[in-house]
């Protein structure tokens, strides 16, 4: 597996690349030719069995047999056509499907590429800075067949009117085939954006694996919204990192949709680095058939004053299996550290179930730290209640699904983005109307 | 249109309920009265299909049909309306989100087309100045987060936007102040007709003073130990349930 990853690295392309890229990319290889891909012994990845995924190299994606149209890309976008987006096509930046007007002075929306050749010193101060190749195995590959993505620059002060759209599409000739999308935002100062990103298999069948990198850089008292949402082929397997790099009293909140591909797997890691800043960060899965879905978030609480907020939500039915790992860090001179992690399991089925893990380690004295974890099945007094209303048992129980979800969905602020991912989960729940 | 006959139910294999008739035709009101424990309120859950309840003996028709042969949802779509006596939070559905669900459910079961959605609004928002509330209302989660008061005022604000044939109120009256137990009082009686019947089960005589039965029952240890018309609720006040029961109550 190793030598087939070795050897697709060796015939990566080479062009006009920043000199440090190479060294980067070799990096990545040399860690992951050590590492190999993680085992179940490995604690980080003891719920989470791989399968192929630990067994075989994937094959460079390639260009779709026929080409997307915009029409295409639009039964499997998210959001308003208004947004600015960055399209990608199984891995590559898609020019003619994206949609990217002048959004300010110095605003740059683009595929990584296209920044790597044009305006690598917006890059390398950055890139491979914040999840670097040792984090885990797959960033590690990830780094090794860096080639494209999406690249945001925010200069210090702009406030963004819409959100921006990153979309990642793999069509249904990939199966086998494997994309390292590596993403770059960069937020400045008193800046505030909101961003989504998505990933999309355009059919249910096909085999792929996404394995993709998000570096975010969140600038001093900037305001940043990160909407993720995963919606991949339900044969794939998506593994993903993001990792956020916070600033003295910035605001980042995240938002983790995760519905697609046979097996998922998300780390969030996010750094506290400077006083007074906020993290708060939601999730929400819904999962069923044999769909593994794994969320891992680490909050490294590394200045005083800082706070973090954390609500993470599983539906799982038939025989889906769900694994979240909390892990929150408080360094001795992080005090008054106010944390809050939460993690809540909706069971729709006997044979569903979830590993769910907090790993609070606090080495400062003066802190608020607490967590909490509930798994269960619908109750059945609100089930009776809901029922004496009139409201048949099977739309009742959909319904009260539905407000699982609805209660953390609420704490996306963007409208037109809480609206629609609204309808995503409605869709998904089959409800027909919002509450 | 309800007839209840003997009727015996249990929790836990207890048995609460040891046989209950009861006649309530269109038009009337009655008073359930009793001590705490008195199955008042059991009999309340089980004409509403509480699954916590087995029903052992006896039956109940509402309308002509048998009425525990029919699940929860059955009943209220044939008009049958429980106001509980603690109301069930639903965080995440808004109070509008799950009336339009109800009322539709409802029609839909009649064979009628589902209500325009902002019909709807129109409706929901004279029923909500009907309890002396705000629009604000509509969009709050279901019973989330609100105090007791106004858990009973929803309930009362869902049986009007419901409008059912027979409403039974299980102690809405407890815990209530002066203004609150009025602004029930005005929504039950809004519903009053010959067409409807409303079984209010009470503790306190309290609520009978602004809705005035036309029957009043006194039940003790699952059963009913006296019927009579609306004085019988004074006469209770007067003297207390120990004078029917036999046992002083402790308060």
């Amino acid at each position: 597996m190793i030598e087939a990853y070795r050897s697709a690295f060796a015939a990566l392309p080479g062009g006009k690349l920043p000199p440090w890229l190479p060294a980067l990319r070799a990096s990545g290889m040399s860690r992951f030719a050590t590492t190999g891909p993680p085992s179940s012994r490995d604690e980080e990845w003891r719920f989470t069995p791989l399968g192929e995924l630990g067994r075989k190299a994937y094959a460079a994606a390639t260009a779709p047999e026929r080409p997307l149209t915009r029409t295409a890309v639009e039964g499997q976008s998210f959001g308003h056509p208004e947004w600015p987006a960055l399209v990608f096509v199984n891995g590559r930046f898609a020019p003619e499907l994206s949609t990217v007007a002048p959004l300010g002075d110095g605003v740059v929306t683009s595929s990584l590429a296209e920044a790597l050749a044009r305006t690598p010193a917006l890059v390398e101060p950055h890139l491979g800075r914040h999840a670097g190749p040792d984090a885990t195995p797959f960033t590690a590959l990830n780094a090794a067949f860096i080639q494209d993505g999406a690249f945001l620059h925010i200069p210090d002060g702009t406030v963004l009117a819409h959100p921006v759209l990153l979309l990642f599409l793999t069509t249904s000739d990939q199966g086998g085939r494997a994309t390292h999308p590596r993403n770059l935002i960069v937020i400045g100062a008193d800046a505030r954006v909101s961003l989504v990103e998505s990933y999309r298999g355009m059919d249910d069948a096909a085999a792929y694996f996404t394995n993709a990198v998000t570096e975010v850089v969140v600038g001093p008292r900037a305001w940043a919204e990160h909407t993720r949402i995963q919606r991949e082929s339900g044969a794939a397997s998506h593994i993903a990192f993001s990792d956020v790099s916070q600033a003295a009293q910035s605001h980042y909140r995240s938002f983790t949709l995760a519905m697609g591909a046979a097996l998922s797997r998300h780390n969030l890691h996010t750094r506290l680095g400077a006083p007074g800043t906020e993290a708060l960060l939601y999730g929400l899965s819904i999962a069923h058939r044999e769909q593994l879905v794994d969320n891992h978030t680490a909050i490294d609480h590394l200045q005083p004053d800082c706070r973090s907020w954390e609500v993470y939500k599983a539906i799982l039915d038939d025989r889906a299996r769900g694994v979240f790992n909390g892990k929150v860090y408080v360094t001795p001179e992080a005090q008054k550290t106010d944390a809050k992690q939460t993690n809540r399991t909706l069971l729709l089925s006997e044979a569903a179930r979830v590993d769910t893990k907090p790993q609070l380690e606090i080495f400062a004295d003066d802190v608020k730290c607490t967590h909490g974890a509930t798994v269960g099945y619908l109750d059945e007094l609100p089930l009776f209640y809901t029922r004496s209303r009139g409201v048949p048992a099977d739309r009742a129980k959909r319904l009260l699904t539905y407000a699982f979800a609805a209660e953390v969905l609420a704490e996306v602020t963007v409208d037109a983005v809480r609206e629609e991912l609204d309808k995503v989960v409605r869709e998904r729940l089959g409800i027909r109307e919002g509450a | 249109m309800l007839e209840v006959n003997s009727l015996r139910a249990t929790a836990d294999d207890k048995e609460i309920l040891k046989g209950i008739s009861l006649s309530v035709n269109a038009g009337e009101v009655h008073a359930i009265m009793g001590p705490n424990g008195s199955g008042k309120s059991t009999l309340a859950q089980v004409l509403a299909g509480h699954p916590a309840f087995v029903v052992t003996g006896g039956g109940a028709t509402f309308m002509g049909q048998d009425l525990l042969d029919m699940e929860p949802e059955e009943r209220a779509q044939a008009g049958l309306f429980l106001a509980f006596q603690y109301p069930v939070e639903i965080p995440g559905v808004s109070n509008a989100y799950f009336l339009r669900a109800a009322y539709n459910e409802i029609r839909k079961a009649r064979g009628e087309p589902e209500i325009d959605p902002m019909d709807f609004i129109d409706l929901l928002e004279e029923k909500v100045r009907m309890v002396h509330w705000g629009p604000e209302i509509m969009k709050r989660a279901v019973n989330h987060g609100f105090s007791g008061g106004e858990k009973k005022r929803n309930e009362i604000l869902q049986m009007a936007v419901l409008e059912p044939r027979l409403a039974i109120l299980d102690e809405t009256d407890s815990g209530l102040d002066i203004d609150a137990l009025k602004v029930v009082a005005e929504g039950v009686n809004s519903l009053r007709s010959p067409e409807r019947a409303i079984v209010i089960v009470t503790h306190y005589q309290r609520l009978l003073n602004y809705i005035v039965p036309d029957r009043v029952h006194v039940l003790a240890d699952g059963q009913i130990v006296r019927s009579g018309g609306k004085e019988l609720a004074l006469e209770l006040e007067a003297k207390g349930y120990e004078w029917l029961t036999g046992v002083a109550e402790v308060a």
